[in-house]
């Protein structure tokens, strides 16, 4: 049996697991709207800040996401598929030696990622990354 | 309320002044989100890491807001620039009230 | 073809065996080194008394993704090492009548160096073969005057398991199969082959037959285990062995064995002695 990688990814992905923290999908907020509410609406660019997510998760329930902007007071992180969108907001401070953040996020399926970064001039940027999750259904 | 907590941190014992070192942390916690059934059909309260906090002789390196959606055993990394000897201090603060907190002294010459 | 062996052809149909290489993310031709200086034997000439029926022996380490192999080269990056770390605190704990802790009879933690590495393991005055959790059930109970042991897969089982795994890293598997521990031996083969539940599938259709293709999204490894407890990114904790193979039959929708039966003792000096040859990773990273 041979099927192309878009293919088998395509039929392997599915969003909720037994396991995961989000088993009921209640959206409390979208994403579009806690962004908006955070920027206040201004328009975002998206040069300067870079989102490094594995294209594939083997687990939605450990993703390791990376983002950095250099300049920023802050970033905010955004889990669009997540009942609740909001993951994290990393304040920089005056000992800050980059405005650069790793951490470990849970994915509940499929979904962009989105880091929005505040300067100090009062623009934002944004940056998106899709991250797809495989749903290990084996090995218990 | 969340037991066995332990945090970790690992920062460099040594560096020249106005290095940029890299820090990370990890702490054993179950980041309960508060959208988990048991299994009688009752939510499972959150019970989370809501904030945590890095310092460095009393001034901030990193203030982080966190939400249900950072995994169990909430890990970070990130960098400080350090201009003088002196000491980290890592504080987490949970849903519960309880706070963590742990320390790193780093000579710099 | 019999009629056995169409309907597991007919399972394995249905669970989509793929060779598809989602080479992106898993190296298999990795190299495993911990903090720099514990250099693992992820892949090896299989064992003799596997009768050429691999040649080659992997650990479960080199079928991960690029991430989750890099989370297992650090201590600090691996989650399962906090809980190692309260092992080594409960080792160090009194418990018990006595009021002694493990390190009042193993002073030197480092005798237990050997542990991971050689056990299951024929136990003399039992007559049995033991695994480490039973080991540590019997110090409980015979020699420290605790009522009750820790079960098998409690928390502080499992952080025990992982701390002394954490001791013996880098030591090379070699389980002994001969001798007492034979007839035990043979009884975990003879489960390993054996086809469960609906879908009629064994160890070995899965792992022996089929490690390195993709079943769903996920890719098999051989099914070592070598790298127990692992911490399992799917339940961001430490999963024992019993506890997996549970879940391995429980996938072929069959009736499966309880923890520490006497089938999963066999299965577990079995599938132990596959990985001879291979080094204790334990606490390991898993998705
Ligand atoms: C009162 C003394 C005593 C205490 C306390 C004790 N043990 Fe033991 N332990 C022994 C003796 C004696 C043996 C060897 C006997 C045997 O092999 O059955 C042993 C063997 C072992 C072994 C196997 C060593 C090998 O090389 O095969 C392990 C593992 C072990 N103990 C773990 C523990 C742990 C974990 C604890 C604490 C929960 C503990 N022990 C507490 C006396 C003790
Ligand atoms: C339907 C296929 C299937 C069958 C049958 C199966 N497994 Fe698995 N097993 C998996 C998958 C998928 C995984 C997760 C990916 C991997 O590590 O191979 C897994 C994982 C494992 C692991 C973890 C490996 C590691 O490196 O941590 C062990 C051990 C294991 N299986 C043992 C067994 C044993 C023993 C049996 C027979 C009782 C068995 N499996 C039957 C599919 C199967």
């Amino acid at each position: 049996m041979s099927l192309t990688r878009r293919e088998f990814v395509g039929t392997s992905l599915t969003s909720a697991a037994a396991f995961a923290a989000f088993p009921s999908m209640s959206f409390a907020a979208t994403a579009d709207e806690a962004i908006a509410a955070y920027t206040g609406g201004a328009a975002t660019s998206d040069a300067g800040i870079t989102l490094i997510a594995p294209e594939i998760a083997e687990n939605g329930n450990t993703v390791q996401i990376e983002v950095s902007a250099p300049g920023a007071e802050e970033i905010i992180m955004f889990a669009a598929g997540n009942p609740n969108p909001n993951v994290a907001t990393f304040k920089f401070g005056p000992m800050s030696g980059s405005q650069a953040a790793t951490t470990r996020i849970r994915l509940a399926g499929e979904q962009d990622v989105i880091a929005i970064a505040k300067m100090p001039d009062g623009s934002f940027l944004k940056a998106v990354s899709n991250v797809k999750v495989t749903i290990g259904g084996c090995g218990g | 309320m969340a037991e066995n907590v332990t945090p970790r941190v690992r920062a460099p014992r040594e560096a020249s002044v106005g290095e940029v070192v890299s820090v990370r942390t990890l702490i054993s916690h179950p980041m309960e989100s508060g959208m988990r059934r048991d299994g009688d059909g009752n939510v499972i309260p959150r019970s989370i890491i809501n904030r945590f906090v890095c310092t460095f002789n009393g001034e901030v390196v990193v203030d982080v807001t966190m939400e249900p959606s950072i995994a169990t055993n909430p890990y970070f990394q990130f960098e400080a620039k350090v201009m003088e000897s002196g000491t980290f201090n890592f504080t987490w603060y949970d849903d519960d009230g309880s706070v963590y907190e742990d320390s790193s002294d780093i000579t710099v010459s | 073809m019999t009629g056995q062996t169409k309907r597991a052809v007919a399972a394995m149909a249905l669970l989509a065996f793929s060779a598809s290489s989602l080479a992106l993310w898993a190296d298999e031709d990795a190299d495993l080194v911990v903090n720099g200086e514990i250099e693992m034997i992820v892949r090896t000439e299989a064992p003799a008394h596997l009768d050429g029926a691999l040649r080659t022996i992997y650990s479960g380490w080199v079928f991960r993704q690029d991430d989750t192999q890099a989370m297992q080269m650090d201590d600090f990056d691996n989650p399962g090492m906090l809980f190692a770390e309260q092992g080594q605190e409960l080792f160090n704990t009194a418990m018990g009548a006595n009021g002694e802790s493990c390190a009042s009879c193993h002073a030197n933690a480092e005798d237990l160096t050997r542990v991971r590495a050689t056990y299951p393991k024929w136990d003399e005055a039992h007559g049995a073969v033991q695994t480490v959790e039973m080991q540590v059930q019997e110090c409980q109970t015979e020699s420290m005057g605790m009522a009750e042991a820790w079960g098998q897969n409690s928390q502080e089982m499992l952080n025990m398991t992982a701390y002394i795994a954490s001791i013996g890293r880098g030591q090379v598997i070699d389980v002994a199969i001969d001798g007492p521990a034979q007839a035990t031996w043979e009884a975990g083969k003879e489960i390993y082959y054996t086809r469960y539940g609906q879908l009629e599938l064994s160890c070995a259709n899965c792992h022996e037959q089929n490690y390195g293709n993709y079943i769903r999204a996920d890719h098999l490894s051989q099914g070592q285990i070598n790298g127990f407890p692992t911490y399992r990114l799917k339940n961001a904790r430490l999963n024992g062995t019993h506890n997996r193979f549970r879940g391995c039959i429980r996938d072929t929708r069959g009736e499966t064995f309880a923890i520490g039966s006497d089938e999963f003792i066999a299965l577990e000096l079995y599938v132990a002695s596959r990985g001879n040859g291979l080094t204790v990773e334990g606490p390991s990273v898993r998705n």
